[in-house]
């Protein structure tokens, strides 16, 4: 059979956009060459921003996951008014320019605001530090965790924690023995991307903690003093383990369609 | 048993209005109406799963209207099975048991008792994503048992079913029933649910409750038009049933079907039956001389009532057929309809 036009514009237009994604990919992860990767991870400054750069994503998604979990049980399961509001809150991180997110966190951590004087009462800083590095990838990435985990949560049908009460089982036994059971890969996900989000953020970091350096921003500060080729190193080291985090993301929803 | 006291209940899509009702212990008592008259909405709020506006729910005595679902001794099973995928289904029938203190002998007992009478026992470790629909509907029946509630809710769970199934799972129902002291109350559509399994039964619509009594008083004496619509079933009869015939106040029919010999009543769609004023020459097996005794205009059709004997039938026929066949109050007239539209119950 004569496939249609349509089709052949369809799968130029992938192709296109497959090349458009994975060229500067390969041409980045190619151009530095083993010696210089080998150097360079053997770069304590680099070992420890990427290091940093991990770590702090990490626990930007143990946050979203502890404090998200609760409110992306709640919008999945009841209906008030005002969700649509507090919905589009929890998505306004995706929309605003990442230099905004850093100097609107700065504002509230301040001295001159009373958020900022419980913080330095209680001995926190914000700028310029592994805190507000943290702060700052938790703003930008709770909305990834909220909308994957809340997905998941809707997905499970409310009947089956409803039999689970009926059968004696408490509000938080049903969770624990039911829902979570039933929406824990949702969860997961919800964190890689969290984490990913998370580590792939320059723009809110760099205003609140330029120091301690996470990659991003030691990638941008070495391009900026030394050029493209010194950077490249680093940015290849940064980019594989974006790769692993999203590879992973992928086996585990695959393994989640063949299942079910 | 229990007893249900000037419930009212506002949802979006769902209202109940000054709902009473009681249930004797150990009854088998159905709900039914039309899609969207209430009755899940009202078995959900017995089982305190939604909140009410006003009224009071007591089960045996005790007044359970502001209890959570988990203290109120009421087991629920869906339509739609709602058995957890995660779980085995031995894992399902004794989800309960985590929750509820019971003595480990008698629960295993019990247990064993479960899954003989559903007949569970091959598919103790299987997934309820490797069972039938059937199946999933004994698994649900035993989980909800397995706890030993004071009242078992059942809401439509024989819909879903295909026929051979449905007989399955309606003989299980029965046999459960018998053997525990679980007060049952069921939401069907089905007629032949309602005889075969309850005593009394309610109907209900747009959130109110139309009538109560005992299942064939409802069908006999429906209390409003929207019941006697609703019961639709016209030619009801008690029967003896021998072999493939049934003998209904001496005049034997022919089912064309050896049946359960534990039933007692048949009955006719009144569109079913066909009128004739000459004998009718079909592969229809049962053919009646009688007279017409009344012709009642219904709108679009005609209800004729027809004396076979001592026996009164109910057809439905159009204008054109009233005219075409001249039917009059007092003619002659035959009746016929095929074994198949005989149903038993």
């Amino acid at each position: 059979m004569r496939r249609e036009l349509f089709f052949w514009i369809s799968v130029s237009c992938g192709i296109m956009i497959m090349a458009f994604i994975i060229l500067p990919l390969i041409q980045l992860l190619t151009s530095p060459s083993l010696g210089m990767l080998k150097e360079s991870i053997q770069d304590s400054d680099v070992m420890r921003s990427i290091w940093l750069s991990i770590y702090t994503a990490g626990a930007a998604a143990l946050i979203s996951f502890f404090l998200g979990t609760p409110l992306a049980y709640l919008l999945a399961r009841s209906d008030f008014r005002g969700k649509r509001l507090v919905e589009s809150i929890i998505d306004l991180p995706i929309a605003i320019p990442h230099p905004v997110i850093g100097i609107a966190i700065l504002s509230v951590a301040g001295k001159n605001y009373w958020i900022g004087q419980i913080l330095s009462g209680l001995g926190i800083r914000i700028m310029g530090s592994v805190t507000g590095i943290i702060t700052v990838l938790t703003f930008v990435g709770l909305p990834f965790y909220l909308n994957a985990a809340k997905t998941g949560f809707e997905a499970i049908s409310p009947r089956l924690e409803k039999v689970s009460r009926s059968l004696g089982a408490s509000m938080f036994s049903t969770f624990f023995r039911i829902t979570f059971p039933l929406a824990w890969r949702s969860m997961l996900i919800g964190i890689i991307m969290c984490s990913a989000r998370a580590i792939s953020e320059f723009g809110a970091v760099v205003i609140v903690a330029y120091h301690p350096m996470i990659a991003p921003v030691m990638i941008y500060e070495r391009f900026e003093a030394y050029g493209l080729k010194y950077s490249q190193p680093v940015a290849v080291w940064l980019v594989s383990i974006s790769l692993l985090l999203f590879l992973l993301l992928r086996i585990l929803t695959l393994r989640n369609r063949s299942e079910i | 048993m229990i007893s249900i006291q000037n419930l009212n209940i506002n949802l979006k899509e769902f209202n109940l209005y000054d709902i009473n009702l009681s249930v004797s212990e150990n009854e088998f008592f159905i709900l039914m109406g039309p899609t969207g008259a209430g009755k899940t909405v009202l078995l959900e709020a017995i089982a305190g799963l939604i909140p009410l506006i006003r009224g009071e729910i007591f089960v045996g005595g005790k007044k359970i209207t502001r209890l959570p679902p988990e203290k109120r001794g009421v087991s629920i099973v869906y339509q739609d099975y709602a058995l957890f995928p995660h779980l085995t289904v031995l894992e399902n029938i004794t989800y309960g048991l985590h929750f509820h203190r019971a003595e480990k002998t008698s629960a295993e007992k019990r247990l064993d008792r479960l899954l003989e009478i559903l007949n569970l026992f091959e598919l103790k470790h299987r997934f309820p994503i490797n069972l039938s629909g059937g199946e999933k509907q004994r698994v649900a029946l035993a989980r909800a048992l397995m706890v030993e509630p004071k009242v078992l809710l059942l809401d439509e769970p024989l819909s879903a079913l295909d026929p051979n199934f449905r007989e399955e799972v309606r003989g299980a129902l029965k046999r459960l029933h018998q053997s525990s002291d679980t007060t049952f109350l069921m939401v069907t559509h089905d007629f032949a649910d309602a005889l075969s399994l309850a005593g009394r039964a309610a109907v209900m619509n747009k959130g109110r409750i139309e009538q109560v009594g005992n299942v064939r008083e409802i069908f006999e004496k429906p209390a409003s038009p929207f019941v006697a619509d609703f019961v639709g079933m016209k030619n009801l009869f008690e029967a003896s049933f021998y072999n493939t015939q049934a003998v209904v106040s001496g005049l034997k029919i022919e089912i064309g079907r050896i049946v359960d010999p534990s039933s007692h009543y048949l009955a006719i769609r009144p569109e079913d039956i066909i009128i004739s004023t000459e004998t009718f020459s079909s592969s229809m097996r049962n053919n009646y001389s009688g007279i017409v005794t009344r012709i009642n205009n219904q709108g679009f059709y005609y209800e004729i009532d027809v004396r076979v004997k001592d026996t009164p039938f109910k057809g439905l026929i159009t204008k054109g057929a009233l005219i075409e066949l001249g039917l009059e109050e007092g003619i002659p007239v035959y009746i016929s309809f095929k074994a198949s539209a005989v149903h038993v119950f």
